[in-house]
Order: structure tokens, then sequence, then C-alpha cells
């Protein structure tokens, strides 16, 4: 017998136990997704309307801005990381680390020095496991992302390509970098989440998934003060935006794959109890064959003593 | 009478206020402005201040904004801001002890931010 009826009860216990925090972690998860994207929706008319604005303010004035302008021989790259703060979510973190590794070695291939910032627990711990330097880190909102963290965020990235020498603020001129990736996971489906990286600087204006159409023509907007000061607001208020999407995209991400893992965890348990019971019975059912068997053997010794002894 | 103006004033993560006015007043980098029906496509910056929405019939809508910006076109005024309350939102003692806060930690944003919902207050009672 491989084990006792006694220790696989204590097995089947401690795996029902098990499953009902999973379960519980998976309703949890399930829950909260609906939450993050009812808030991605609530931020896409801002992001729409900022895209219509710097679309406009970059269709009708030929200004330069520094945040939009490409460096000739850039030397120096930077790259957001967006990982989560917990795990138990399967593959989530792990995936996008190796998206931001194969980022790393390919700026390095093209000559780029790299700088690393970090959002999330579990992409800062990676880091400091392998005792490898980053920039700076942010945790503890990967699940629920607020508008202030993408803005503080977006103000220390900001500076570090824009380096403004009147900036009081003004960082190390060693962070300073002249192009900015982010790595991040976006949200296909409930089944489909796929790191991604886009280049946030120099600014490309990418139109929104709710983009005017091209038939509609921009209004010839006047400017006030003038297009470039309203450009300089403008862009970093975009970059805003856009690392807030890509939060909210990486936070309904991490849900959606921790309510996945949560729940093959929770089959895997089902089938441990089922597998467990099965042994259990039989370990059970032999035990009082054998005693039977023993049973009925020593009547028969007794039977057959007594009939010699006649 | 003229058409009325469609209105939008959104923060960053949610639709504060949407609906249809006959005139806008805000705050802008050059002074106060007044937007009313058929006003030219413009694009102004907001200083942190006080929006009032006049709709056609019934009460005025107030609301603080932080900076921004107000983008009009064919009668389509979006005031866009990261932060924006109406006044039926902010509670002043709430506010003031926020503003004490900010000023003690030197916060320049959250101060602005602080007195302008102040300044809303004051203007909606």
């Amino acid at each position: 017998m491989a084990a006792s009826v006694r220790e696989l009860r204590a097995k089947i216990r401690s795996t029902q136990a098990t499953k009902k925090i999973t379960r519980a972690m998976e309703l949890i998860a399930a829950s909260r997704i609906i939450k993050a994207q009812q808030k991605a929706a609530a931020a896409a008319p801002y992001a729409r309307e900022l895209t219509r604005a710097v679309s406009a303010v970059a269709t009708f004035s030929n200004v330069d801005h520094p945040l939009t302008t490409e460096k000739e021989n850039p030397t120096k790259a930077a790259i957001l990381v967006i990982a989560s703060d917990r795990g138990l979510a399967g593959a989530y973190s792990s995936s996008v680390l190796k998206e931001a590794e194969r980022l790393v070695e390919k700026l390095r291939g093209e000559g780029k020095d790299v700088d690393l910032y970090l959002s999330g627990r579990k992409a800062e711990a990676y880091y400091n496991f392998r005792s490898r330097p980053f920039v700076e880190s942010w945790t503890g909102f990967s699940d629920k992302p607020e508008y202030s963290h993408a803005r503080t965020i977006g103000n220390t990235l900001v500076r570090t390509f824009n380096l403004d020498e009147t900036d009081e603020e003004a960082i190390d001129p060693e962070r300073a970098v002249d192009e900015l990736h982010v790595v991040f996971t976006r949200f296909k489906s409930m089944l489909v989440q796929e790191p991604d990286v886009i280049r946030l600087l120099p600014l490309e204006v990418v139109e929104g998934t709710e983009a005017p159409t091209e038939h509609e023509v921009l209004p010839l907007y006047e400017f006030e003060p003038s297009a470039h000061e309203v450009l300089d607001a403008l862009l970093p208020k975009y970059i805003h935006s856009r690392i807030y999407y890509c939060l909210l995209q990486a936070s309904a991400s991490e849900l959606a794959s921790r309510q996945k893992a949560m729940k093959s965890a929770t089959d895997n348990a089902e089938d441990l109890i089922q597998k467990y019971t099965r042994t259990a019975n039989q370990a059970r059912q032999a035990g009082i064959t054998q005693e039977i068997s023993e049973i009925v053997g020593g009547a028969n010794a007794l039977a057959d003593a007594n009939a010699g002894s006649e | 009478m003229a058409d009325l103006l469609q209105i939008e004033l959104v923060a960053a993560d949610r639709v504060v206020w949407s609906g249809q006015a006959s005139q806008v007043i805000a705050r802008t980098v050059e002074g106060d402005l007044g937007v009313l029906s058929g006003h030219a496509p413009l694009l102004s910056l907001l200083v942190p201040g006080v929006v009032e929405i006049k709709p056609p019939d019934g009460e005025v809508v107030r609301a603080a904004v932080a900076e921004g910006f107000l983008s009009v076109a064919d009668n389509h005024v979006s005031i866009l801001s990261e932060d924006a309350f109406l006044a039926s939102e902010v509670d002043a003692s709430a506010t003031r002890a926020e503003l004490e806060a900010a000023q003690s930690e030197g916060d320049q944003d959250a101060v602005m931010r602080a007195e302008a919902k102040l300044r809303l207050i004051d203007k909606a009672s």
C-alpha cells in the first residue's frame, strides 16, 4: 500500500483548501477586470480630444518642438517596463520582462546605451536579483493605476528627454536620453494579452482608435497665446495620457492573466482531489478485503486444528 | 435663437460634464474668455480656475479645473484638464485641509489645484 488512508484524507483536505483560495482569487480578478475596462473606457474621451488637439497643432503650424525632433545620432535610450506588483498571474510578468530584455539587446546592438525605468515590484525584483542597475522604479499601483501615477512617471521621463538647462529641477545630465520606449502588455481580449513595445519619444502623433476620419477636415484653429506655447503645454499632457493608457492596458492584462492562471489552478486542484479520492477508496477497499481474508484464513486454520485433535 | 454650444468638460479619467449650453466662461492664460455660439475655432490654454457653463435654462454649472486647455470648433467646446471637479463635488473644509497639507509639503501643483477649488467654492456660495 503506497499511502495510508489517513494520509490521503489529509492530502484531500489540504487540496480542497487550496482550491477554495484559488477559486476566490479567480473571482476577484474577474470582477476587477470589468472595473479596469470601465476605467479604460472613461479615459478614452480625454485621450481622444487630446489627440485631436495635438494633431490640429501639428497640422497647422510647422513648429519644431524638442519632443518631436529626432536626434541625428541617438546614443542613449530609456525603457519604461510595466510589469505587475504581485505574482500568481501566470507568465504575465516574465513575458513582459523577456520582451524588455529583447529590446535592450536590440538597442545595444544599435549602439545605444540603455537606462531602465521600472513599474511594478516584479520588475524591480527581477533586476535587483540579478544585481542589474535601473534608474528609477514605481510600485504599488499595477492593478489599479490612477492618472496621478502616470503623471509622476511621465514628468520624470519627459525631463530625461527634454533636458532644459533653465530647469532648476534638472536632473543628472548622464540621465539624458535620445529616445524613450515603453514595454507593456496590450489587452487584446480576455484570452489574449500580448507584450508590446511602443516608442513614445521622439513623438509620433498616433491616431487613437476613435481618431477623426480622413474626410473630417480639421478646422483652422487660432492658437492662444501661440502655436508653440500651446504645443509646449499639450505635448507633456499627451505623453501622460499615453502612459496612462499603457498602465491601464497593463492592469487589465494583469488581471486577465491572473484570472486565467487561477482558473487552471482551480481545475488542477479538482483533478488532484478526484485522483486522491479514488486512491483513498481503493486503499480502504484493499484494507477491508485483507481483513476479511485474514478472518476467513484464521477461522479455517482453527477449524482444521480442531478437526485434527478429535 | 442661435444654435447652442455642445460642451464636453473632460478630466483625465472621466467625463465631468457634457451637454448643451448657450455660453461658456473660462480663464485662459490671456485672461477670461467667453465663448458664445458661432465662435471661431480656437485652441487656448487654461490656468487653474473656475469654468462657468450657462445652459439655455436652469442653473449655471461651475467647475474647478487645473491646468488644461480649451478647444472650440463648430459650436463644439471641449474643456480638457487633468483634474476637474464640479462645484457640487467639492467640500470646503476638506479643500482647506488639502491646501494646508499642500503648502506644508511645498507641492506647488497641489497648492494651485486647492486654490482653484476654493475659488470655486467662494463663487458658488
